[in-house]
């Protein structure tokens, strides 16, 4: 079996050497005018200069590296094919919970407890961490939408966004504080999911993605010329930081203070370290919601209603609801997210909610495994984590980025983990359900 | 009279299927519908979930009209349809999709059910955790009878069974049918290519011609029937045989 397959995707040197002469001709149409033609500067006129060998060097490049390149894909991937046929049929029988993964979920969870402890005086540690955690968040929030419920949502930025605004226009207008306007900004992103998924509701795939890509976008406009509500583009500033149970993090003065209270000195970290715990508490709040929501009927229901919504109809089951009920559940969390994330900037505009943010959300899920919870977590931190890191190479950093992304694809074209878990287990003997 | 569709007319788009069809299933009975590929077969029985919804005529169910309700409604009145092609959820469990069939019953029959299901269907437990989309054809199609019978439906449809299964299989999902109709009372719908077993289980037959009904009687009366033999039967047993 692995034998036919090698051989099948095997491809002879005449054609490996045809395609890198492909790939050395447009190099030499485009090396001509970028590196065979050159301009230099002759007692103050500019004069064409030719560099042939340069550009000969070049060709050569390109041709030797296209050989290379494809030798190696075509390695990987025959090497992979026999690996997966000769595991397939072992997984797909095997859907009980790996314990290395329950293992890695419970690992991470301490560490993430652990890090401000570790990293207590390392602020941009614990920065970084606390955006990676708002990503986790998003993306187990978008998880309901497009990994659970199978629609694609292109705009998912815009709950996001409503989110942040309910609470920077509820707290500097209103006085409200954070915990006051946290509820109130999920129902808001709720409704706005509700209304923004009606519409949508007889489309599927291509076509819901370019609405949902569409509505992403009107919210982003309106919040950009809705100048009274919204601050238009220089959005909403000076909204007020969440409270440690109403004791703010302040130097000391004459209210009492979250240092003074518990008779700490006072340090800026102790805000940064709150937030992130505040965070996390949110983010595993929306975790355990989602994994109790997938063994509800309801979440049985999205599951069903992505893999085939005329046999799930026909089962009884309104598609309608179920479809709302999804969107205005991932926009909530996406509200709160939002809530959050208005907090912790104090300051919100238009620019953070662009198309840009849905679109590494998404990523999130779908490089994470659509419906995994724990692929999110993973995916988050690469996809946070690689523009950090690739700040040193400064220009090349989206180059790095996408080219991580490309790989992760090729490697893992299911997401990074594809596993799904069973949202039912039965004991034969008893006939139990547990 | 449990099921009646008369002059029943469906279209999708400009194309129009069923033309004017009149068919009734009476309790307790097994109804086959017989005819050509394209004859409009699975269009009628969608119809019934009003997958197209029918563009004339009246389709009524334990004498309610059920031809405006959306799909989910009828669904719930007590119809349960095991589509064409299976249409099982590949990527559930085999018991994620038999607890979807189970969604508008009673949370406590559940296991009860299950067990009946596993009883029919023993193959069904030993995969119960494996992912329906790599059963073999044939344990999908038990699958998907077992998730329709899971909601204890008073009426069942059954779109090509016996499609693309092995001999072995075909007879038995033929001694199924006869089971649940002849040991639990099960009134069934059949549409099936495979004539001959289908006209020997059923009670009453309908042969449908370019969205017309053409012919009908007891399952015997079209099996001694020349032109039924001629067209749906003669052929399909010369095919088997050679
Ligand atoms: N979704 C659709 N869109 C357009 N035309 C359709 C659609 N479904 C079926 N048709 C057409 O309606 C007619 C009846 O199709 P139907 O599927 O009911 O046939 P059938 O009797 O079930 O055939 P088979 O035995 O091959 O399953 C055919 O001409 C078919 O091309
Ligand atoms: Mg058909």
């Amino acid at each position: 079996m692995s034998a036919l397959v090698l051989a099948h995707h095997r491809i002879s040197p005449t054609e490996r050497l045809k395609d890198a002469a492909a790939v050395a001709f447009i190099a030499l149409l485009l090396g001509i005018p970028m590196i065979g033609l050159t301009t230099i500067d002759q007692g103050g006129a500019l004069r064409i200069a030719t560099r042939w060998p340069a550009l000969l060097a070049f060709i050569a490049a390109c041709f030797v590296g296209r050989l290379l390149l494809r030798y190696g894909f075509d390695q990987l991937r025959a090497r992979k094919l026999a690996r997966e046929q000769a595991a397939a049929a072992v997984r797909d029988r095997n859907l009980a919970a790996s314990p290395l993964l329950t293992w890695v979920g419970w690992g991470a969870l301490g560490v993430s407890l652990a890090l401000p402890i570790v990293f207590t005086d390392n602020r941009y540690v614990v920065d970084t961490a606390t955006t990676v955690l708002i990503y986790v968040m998003l993306g187990w929030g978008l998880n309901v939408v497009v990994g659970l419920a199978g629609l694609l949502d292109l705009g998912y930025v815009a709950f996001y966004a409503v989110g942040a605004y309910t609470y920077g226009v509820l707290a500097t207008q209103l006085g409200w504080t954070f915990w006051q306007a946290l509820p109130v900004a999920g129902a808001m992103a709720a409704s706005f999911g509700i209304i923004l998924g009606w519409p949508t509701l007889r489309l599927r795939g291509d076509y819901l993605a370019i609405v949902t890509l569409g509505f992403g976008e009107i919210i982003r406009v309106i919040l950009v010329n809705w100048t009274e509500l919204s601050g238009g583009p220089n959005g909403i500033t000076s909204i007020p930081r969440p409270s440690f149970f109403g004791l703010p993090f302040k130097p000391p003065g004459d209210d009492p203070t979250f240092a003074s209270f518990f008779g700490l000195e006072y340090s800026p970290s102790h805000r940064i370290v709150f937030l992130y715990y505040l965070i996390l508490a949110l983010a595993l709040l929306t975790n355990l919601f989602v994994s109790r929501m997938r063994k509800l009927p309801i979440g049985r229901a999205w599951e069903a209603m992505r893999e085939d919504e005329i046999a799930c109809k026909a089962m009884g089951i309104n598609a309608r609801n179920v479809k709302l009920s999804a969107f205005a559940i991932g926009a909530m969390l996406g509200g709160f997210a939002g809530v959050f994330f208005a907090a912790r900037q104090g300051f919100i505009s238009p620019e953070s909610f662009t198309f840009n943010e849905s679109a590494i959300i998404l990523a999130i899920v779908v490089l994470g495994g659509m419906g995994s919870q724990l692929g999110v977590v993973l995916a988050s931190l690469v996809l946070v984590l690689l523009p950090e890191l690739g700040r040193d190479f400064a220009e090349y950093r989206m180059l790095l980025f996408g080219t991580a992304m490309i790989l992760i694809m090729i490697w893992k074209p299911g997401g990074i983990l594809a596993h799904r878990e069973p949202t039912l287990r039965y004991l034969a003997t008893t006939g139990d359900k547990r | 009279m449990m099921l009646q569709l008369s002059g029943v007319h469906a279209h999708y788009g400009y194309i129009h299927a069923l033309h004017g069809v009149d068919v009734s299933v009476q309790v307790g009975e097994v109804v086959t519908l017989i005819g050509a590929n394209g004859a409009g077969k699975s269009t009628l029985m969608m119809s019934i979930f009003g997958q197209p919804r029918a563009s004339a005529g009246r389709i009524v169910f334990n004498g309610e009209d059920i031809s405006k309700l959306p799909t989910h409604e009828i669904a719930r009145r007590g119809i349960a349809l095991v589509p064409e092609g299976r249409r099982i959820f590949p990527r559930m469990t085999v018991m994620e999709n038999l607890q979807m069939g189970a969604v508008l019953g009673e949370e406590m029959n559940f296991a009860v059910d299950l067990k009946r299901m596993y009883l029919l269907f023993p193959i069904l437990e030993e995969r119960c955790q494996q992912r329906a989309g790599t059963l073999s054809g044939g344990e999908q199609q038990m699958l998907a009878i077992a998730r329709a019978l899971m909601s204890r439906p008073q009426l069942l449809l059954l779109d090509e069974p016996s499609l693309g299964l092995a001999p072995l299989y075909i007879k038995k999902i033929f001694q199924i049918v006869r089971e649940l109709n002849r040991e639990h009372g099960m009134t069934i719908l059949l549409v099936e290519q495979n004539a001959h077993h289908a006209l020997r289980v059923a009670h009453r037959g309908y042969v449908l011609q370019h969205g017309q009904i053409i012919l009908s009687g007891t399952g015997h009366e079209l099996l001694a029937n020349p032109e039924v033999h001629a067209a749906y039967l003669e052929g399909g047993q010369a095919a088997t045989a050679s």
